[in-house]
């Protein structure tokens, strides 16, 4: 996903990495990987399928602790 | 022997087309592999690389096995193969793991690309909110190669 780079590129504490789910079934079974692009930030907050760039920042910042909770 | 090439000439044309839009810095791209782990696709992922690094001379390649060179892969944060690393300017922390065919492969054009100018296509809200964060951001993206 084109975002994640260059969010990367845009702040030095971001790391993006693109993983083939394919390659890394344990990777994607530990963060139940079942449609794809599958997003996980931080551990913390993870979506499925592409979002504007308004949402994805917020959900790197929901990650950190600085953006709104998500709805309950 | 040479292995037959993975990128056709019309994937050729069209990263050329990319690479016109390559920008001051010249790229490195740091490949992992480890032949006990996952030969072939290793060899893969080295040859992929090659390929697109073949189609720009200010592209540079290195290869880095983690068995061997594990200081330094532990520096870049690579623990599993196969896997790249895009620099630029600096190191940006982007990352490929798996051999990024594709849809991925766009995405590896396109992180050179932006490895290479240092500009990211963000709007500047985006930008001033990911400059302000207290704390390190580790995205994940997993992807399919169709």
């Amino acid at each position: 996903m084109r975002l994640a780079q260059h969010m990367a590129v845009a702040a030095k504490g971001v790391r993006a990495d693109c993983i083939e789910a394919g390659e890394f079934p344990e990777l994607a079974q530990r963060y139940r990987v079942m449609a794809v692009p599958k997003v996980v930030i931080n551990d913390r907050v993870e979506f499925e399928g592409a979002l504007p760039e308004r949402e994805f920042l917020q959900a790197v910042l929901r990650a950190v602790g600085d953006g709104p909770e998500p709805a309950a | 022997m040479t292995a037959m090439a993975i990128l056709t000439a019309s994937d050729e044309a069209a990263v050329r087309k990319e690479f016109e839009r390559f920008g001051p810095h010249p790229v490195k791209l740091t490949v992992f592999s480890q032949e006990l782990v996952a030969g072939d696709l290793c060899r893969q992922n080295e040859q992929l690389v090659r390929e697109v690094a073949g189609l720009c001379d200010r592209i540079a390649v290195e290869v880095l096995n983690p068995a061997i060179d594990r200081e330094r892969a532990a520096a870049y944060g690579v623990d599993l193969v196969p896997a790249i690393a895009v620099e630029g300017a600096r190191d940006y922390g982007i990352r490929f793991f798996g051999v990024p065919l594709g849809y991925e492969f766009t995405n590896l054009v396109d992180s050179i690309i932006v490895a290479s100018t240092g500009e990211p296509a963000l709007e500047e809200e985006t930008k001033t909110a990911l400059g302000g964060l207290a704390r390190p951001v580790h995205i994940q993206v997993f992807s399919t190669p169709t």
